[in-house]
């Protein structure tokens, strides 16, 4: 029978919540279409994870090796072409991670089998998989289909699909030998994980961020929007590209390679919402988002949106705010 | 320290920033003819680490786009930055996605002399995210993506990879290896015009994608493009109006009824 597999993610002993979310995609349209959901795990003593899985899918299919215990694209791409080779799933799924980034185009060059990224809705249609995507950071939708080949693959965006519920049954858990490291490329070596800091402050902790973006035009627009958040209370965070500039440090940094927030209210100032900063603060109770193009992805996610100059926006609160301090 | 070549593959793409897009006739790509180009912005980080370890080690820069005539604007720029040459590669009626943009690039570099091999980690136009992983195992290469800092020595490179949630991950790779660079990695000199005049006289090799020897299957988009559309319009977001004063004082109302900048 046909089947959809999934690379199961998993880091420091746990699966990633895009393994749980490719798993629930998977099975809606095996359900559809009347394939068999298979999933696959590789790494070192992944005896739990693969039992998690079992309760997701059909069949799970696990390589675990000390040789394994660090992610290298290298050795999963080599495991991967096999067993494709192998069972020619119609579909196989990654994560949009920046792992998958080494290893799907690994993957996709040992196979020959067509690869779409980044994808954030999947469908099945005449037999072949179809896939939407976005580009220009958002800006579009863009519906793909892949060239003809023995089996494609796809990586998805997290947060794109709802993650699968698990079931009573237990699926069966094939232990497979794992082959020899291949001889080339030469592999990158592991060192460690590291976080990449903590600071003064702690935006997780705050009930109300004053986050700004590249919207805000300059560094010097900085200290105005810091005034502003000591003003009311708050505390300041901002997206990527003013990490990226340097104008703040990393642990001001908002999004799925900052941190994850939650606040009572979110001020996102001259901030256009790129997925990875939605990603990073959708779960905070109130959003009032402040950008110039009114066609910005923030005023998607957000309660209250103004169109306007960021740094006009910030002047005109910090007086309000000042002159009833004065009274 | 010994000296590096590095090559460098940059892309042209349309700014989109405040830029309302709009769908062409045939329903499958955008109008470009209103649009401004710029270098891709993680290409721009990956140029300027390129020039920065030339400077530190010495040896050669080499920036490699797959684009027409009007592209070599891009390439410009690199020599400007400091680039030694620039080769662009014409695609003729090619529609080099992903893919083929790596394919092109790969029979394009492997003469080359090349320590390193830096692309970005994705363009901000397609945002496929594939170029540098595809033209790692043409080149045979080591592969690493989402490098957010890079110490090259004698014996191979030094990376810290940008994961999830502030997580990173420290490794080594030998050389030679392919890196695709994240924003943020350095912070990128600045271009005067007249920078970009003086490289203007530098010359700029052009490969005709047809005399790189790659089969007609190699050359085929992988991706087949049914359709763009617009993500649906804005629902959620009340619309606040006014003058700033007159915002300024709904934003602190909304907040203080939220419970929080309390006077």
């Amino acid at each position: 029978m046909p089947e959809i597999l999934v690379v199961a993610e998993h880091r420091e002993g746990e699966l990633r919540e895009v393994t749980l979310q490719m798993l629930g995609k998977a099975a809606e349209l095996c359900a559809s279409h009347g394939l068999e959901l298979c999933s696959v795990i590789i790494g070192d003593d992944v005896r739990k994870q693969a039992g998690e899985l079992a309760a997701y899918c059909d069949r799970v299919i696990a390589y675990s090796d000390p040789r394994l215990a660090h992610f290298s694209a290298r050795e999963h791409a080599s495991i991967l072409a096999g067993l494709l080779g192998e069972r020619t799933p119609l579909l196989t799924l990654m994560g949009h991670s920046p792992w998958s980034l080494d290893l799907a185009p690994a993957l996709a060059a040992k196979t020959g089998f067509p690869l779409a990224t980044d994808c954030v809705d999947l469908l099945i249609e005449e037999g072949r998989p179809k896939a939407v995507r976005q580009i220009y950071s958002g800006k579009l939708f863009c519906r793909v289909a892949m060239k003809q080949a023995a089996g494609y693959l796809v990586t998805v965006r997290a947060g794109s699909f709802a993650a699968a519920v698990p079931s009573a049954r237990q699926a069966e858990i094939t232990w497979a030998p794992v082959p020899p490291a291949p001889a080339l490329p030469l592999d990158r070596e592991f060192v460690a994980y590291e976080d990449a800091g903590s600071g003064e402050v702690d935006i997780c902790q705050a009930d109300l961020l004053v986050s700004v973006g590249r919207g805000i035009g300059d560094e010097e627009n900085i200290e105005p929007a810091r005034q502003l958040a000591a003003l009311m209370g708050g505390v300041l965070s901002c997206s990527r590209p003013v990490v990226d500039k340097k104008w703040l440090p990393k642990y001001h940094q908002v999004g799925t390679s900052g941190k994850t927030v939650r606040p009572r209210v979110y001020l996102a100032l001259g901030i256009s919402g790129a997925f990875q900063h939605v990603a990073g603060m959708s779960g905070s109770d109130t959003i009032i988002a402040v950008n110039r193009d009114k066609k910005a992805p923030i005023f998607r996610v957000a309660d209250y949106g103004v169109v306007a100059d960021a740094l006009a926006v910030i002047t005109a609160l910090k007086a309000r705010l000042s002159a009833e301090r004065a009274s | 320290m010994t000296p590096l070549d590095i090559v460098v593959c940059v892309k042209n793409v349309p700014f989109t920033q405040d830029v309302d897009l709009v769908v062409d006739a045939s329903g499958r790509d955008v109008r470009k003819d209103n649009l401004v180009y710029v270098v891709n912005e993680w290409d721009n980080y990956a140029v300027e680490e390129a020039v920065r370890l030339k400077e530190e080690n010495g040896g050669t820069v080499t920036a490699v786009t797959v684009g027409g005539e009007d592209d070599e604007e891009v390439l410009r720029r690199c020599l400007a930055m400091g680039a030694d040459e620039a080769v662009r590669i014409e695609p003729g009626n090619l529609r080099p996605d992903g893919f083929v943009t790596a394919a092109l690039l790969a029979a394009a570099i492997a003469p080359l002399q090349h320590d390193l091999v830096l692309s970005g980690v994705q363009s901000d136009d397609l945002n496929q995210g594939v170029v540098g992983g595809l033209l790692a195992e043409r080149l045979g290469l080591p592969h690493a993506s989402v490098v957010d800092s890079l110490t090259v020595g004698d014996t191979g490179a030094d990376l810290r990879i940008e994961l999830e949630g502030g997580q990173e991950e420290v490794c080594r790779v030998p050389l030679p290896a392919l890196l695709s660079i994240q924003t943020g990695i350095n912070e990128p000199r600045y271009v005067s015009i007249m920078g970009i005049r003086k490289a203007a006289k530098k010359e700029i090799r052009v490969i005709e994608a047809g005399s790189l020897g790659l089969a007609p299957a190699e050359l085929e988009p992988a991706l087949i493009v049914e359709g763009l559309y617009l993500p649906p319009e804005a629902e959620g977001a009340a619309m606040l109006q006014g003058d700033p004063a007159a915002l300024a004082e709904q934003i602190v109302r909304i907040m203080r009824e939220k419970g929080v900048c309390n006077a």
